[in-house]
């Protein structure tokens, strides 16, 4: 984690990792309010501006639960030339895709039409952005690549603009986030999946979102650091709904991401998930292998925040079970919470395992040569 | 197979209630007309469902009546079985799911006169938890009152989904008078339904809650650390029952982590999320969930920095293990002798009072 205390220079330093890397979680912000609009038709300006966005929380301004940071990003993210932090690709490019050495960026964009009431709207604005990321990002320049967001709560819609971007090379992948009206796994968002496997992109899943449920089986807790370190709950009864509602079984050549959520909980769930169903598996007949082989076969994981272990062979550990080919870096530039590459990985990683770690698994799963 | 030592404290059996009626000749009259004249059912929760293969080990269940109703078969099977000293008994009725304070009174109170009648009265091994009415904050307090003044009792038991997370304020004078009274909170596996049963809404299957507990005790351990229970009652303790375990160490790495970073919210947390559950939280053995290799149990062991934190229990009648492999292989004695005795020991302060029961 990062918060700066003290003033530092703008242009940061090289990490000194000389490697390449892939960074498969960057948030792109909007500089100013209405940069959306020109990709957007004009009733949404007025509707915006009246009713507001209208999600699935309370607060017509800023987040339910107040971020630690402005915008949860970094102080030193600022652009001179003004707006929030992650809305200049210059930037950006700046202070973190050159001097990371960043060969691949995959873009995540939080700020959505996902989880809106209002479903025309949350279509419309997801549109745009899947515009917005070509025209302002993806275009000018290329390590950039795009992810589609939908509107998720409508199936059916979604799907739709999965089709339209199929083919599409400023994208890679479908992005959802991970609370949302029902767990993912429910049939209503199949649609998702059918076209996301159709148009051979994968599905990532980033924490957040809200989605009309409490944030925790208990109801709502009352502190940040809850909403934060509970990503990772949420992110398992996410991934439990998908094996166990037979999305793998149903859509063989499906792969998705877990972003931002952690992985250190992988190994305990899937033993947990095999554990269960030796007893309980004629509940659910339509799943023809054990939990765990699906987790093995259908699912990358993203790195930041890293598990933080005090031994650093209890992290190698957890990933052996999970696998060096599963791991995708990410800094979740310009979050406050951004992972450094070259502080990321302990000592005594082989040298295959690291350009796995930090690249290829990457550029494998993404298509990005 | 890692064998069990004789004289353990198995913190974990669930008796069941027959029926509704069997709690009848424990209400007042009011009561009793009640569920007589309105024609109540069964209290039986969706988190166990009786017939559901996870409810009941096959070999433990009964030719009639509900798995864990018969205090022979637990002796047999349970107690006896594994030279059990003490057990302690956590009664899963569904009297939290009542949305009625008055009404969940009335039961949570038949429901402990119930368990020391027919249970504790008739074993000596045997001990209770307090079940409350978490309905009112007033009346859990008066029934933990109530009930501890019976020594038998050694702990006050919560589910692990409820209305609330268990951090929250609200929920303080429950803890007061537990740790006041010696009592150790026990928070079990189970939903009141009041709220969907996972983090992110309502699955479709009994095998998706029952997976889902294991991310409500995460979600719970952090309201109660970062709320600050333990910085308010640094003497109380808490149990987590049938919760798993092996999720514990990746679960403090990043609770850990966020802390470092944003605990400037929550500035009474002194001491470090680790530190706090070594001295404060507890966990039961059953279920493990992990592969049957010994090497990456100890792993697990090893990972989570500790050997004082789990109690040994059966989880009696749920399905959890095979024949007598209660324990996991691969336990040194060592360890073995901590889990079944000397853990037990140090959290539930009253079982040393056997001797001077009457």
């Amino acid at each position: 984690m990062n918060i700066q205390i003290r003033e530092r220079p703008q242009s940061a330093a090289s990490t000194g990792l000389k490697t390449a890397i892939a960074d498969c979680d960057i948030h792109p912000a909007r500089a100013t309010k209405d940069e959306l609009y020109p990709f957007l038709a004009k009733r949404w300006h007025s509707h915006l501006e009246t009713f507001g966005a209208g999600p699935h929380h309370g607060m017509m301004e800023g987040p339910p639960f107040p971020k630690a940071q402005p915008n949860a990003s970094r102080r030193d993210a600022y652009p001179p030339e003004g707006g929030p932090q992650g809305s200049s690709l210059s930037f950006m490019q700046k202070q973190h895709l050159d001097p990371n050495n960043v060969a691949l960026g995959v873009l995540n964009p939080l700020a959505t039409g996902q989880g809106l009431r209002n479903h025309d709207l949350a279509a419309a604005i997801c549109s745009a952005v899947n515009d917005w990321q070509i025209e302002k990002w993806t275009s000018k320049d290329s390590r950039l690549k795009g992810s589609v967001v939908v509107p998720n709560e409508d199936g059916v819609a979604a799907a739709a603009e999965i089709r339209k971007r199929a083919g599409d090379k400023n994208f890679v992948q479908v992005l959802l986030l991970s609370r949302n009206a029902e767990p993912l796994g429910q049939r209503r968002y199949w649609p998702i999946y059918e076209a996301a496997q159709e148009a051979g992109l994968p599905v990532g899943v980033h924490a957040f979102g809200y989605g009309g449920n409490p944030i925790t089986a208990s109801g709502w807790p009352s502190y940040y650091i809850e909403e934060m370190v509970g990503h990772s709950q949420c992110q398992q009864s996410v991934l439990a709904s998908l094996v166990l509602e037979g999305v793998f079984a149903r859509f063989p050549k499906l792969k998705m991401v877990m972003v931002e959520a952690g992985f250190g909980w992988a190994p305990s769930l899937a033993w947990r998930l095999d554990k269960v169903f030796s007893k309980l598996h004629a509940e659910v007949p339509h799943l023809k292998r054990r939990p765990s082989e699906y987790i093995r076969d259908h699912i990358w994981w993203t790195t930041q925040p890293m598990e933080d272990p005090e031994s650093r062979d209890h992290l190698f550990q957890v990933i052996e079970w999970i696998g060096w080919d599963r791991l995708l870096f990410a800094t979740d530039y310009p979050h406050w919470d951004f992972d450094e590459p070259s502080r990321v990985l302990p000592a005594g990683v082989s040298d295959a395992n690291k350009q796995a770690f930090y690249l290829d698994n990457a550029k494998k799963l993404y298509g990005v040569s | 197979m890692t064998s069990p030592i004789p004289g353990g404290v198995d913190c974990d059996l669930h008796p069941a209630v027959p029926h509704l009626t069997s709690l009848l000749p424990y209400m007042n009259g009011y009561w009793r007309d009640q569920v007589t004249t309105r024609g109540m059912t069964d209290l039986v929760s969706q988190s166990y469902p009786v017939n559901s293969p996870i409810s009941s080990r096959p070999d433990w269940r009964l030719a009639q009546g509900k798995p864990g109703s018969s205090l022979a078969d637990m002796q047999a099977q349970a107690l006896d079985k594994f030279g059990t000293a003490y057990g302690i008994c956590n009664p899963l009725y569904g009297v939290q799911m009542v949305f009625s304070e008055d009404m969940a009174t009335a039961f949570c109170r038949a429901l402990n006169d119930w368990l020391v009648k027919e249970w504790l009265d008739k074993d000596d091994r045997l001990r209770g938890s307090i079940v409350i009415p978490v309905q009112s904050i007033e009346k859990s307090v008066a029934e933990i009152e109530r009930c501890a003044e019976d020594k038998r009792f050694v702990q006050v038991l919560m589910l692990v989904m409820g209305d609330m997370p268990l951090g929250k304020r609200h929920y303080w004078p429950i803890y007061a008078a537990a740790e006041r009274l010696g009592l150790p909170i026990g928070i079990h596996a189970g939903s009141a339904y009041h709220n969907p049963p996972t983090t992110v809404g309502w699955g479709s299957y009994h095998i998706e809650d029952y997976v889902a507990q294991a991310q409500a005790f995460q979600t719970q351990l952090t309201s109660l650390i970062v709320e600050g229970v333990f910085a308010r009652h640094p003497a109380l303790k808490m149990v987590m029952l049938e919760s798993g375990f092996t999720w514990l160490a990746p679960f403090l790495w990043r609770l850990h982590k966020f802390w470092r970073g944003i605990r400037m919210e929550t500035p009474w947390v002194d001491r470090a999320p680790l530190e706090i559950v070594r001295s404060n939280i507890r966990f039961s053995l059953q279920p493990v969930d992990a592969p049957p290799e010994p090497d990456t149990l100890n792993r697990l062991f090893d990972h989570m920095q500790s050997d004082e934190l789990i109690l040994f229990s059966t989880d009696y009648p749920h399905w959890q293990f095979e024949g007598d492999a209660v324990l996991p292989e691969g336990l040194s004695p060592d360890l073995v002798r901590k889990i079944m005795i000397d853990n037990p020991l140090a959290t539930y302060s009253r079982l040393r009072v056997k001797e001077t029961t009457p």
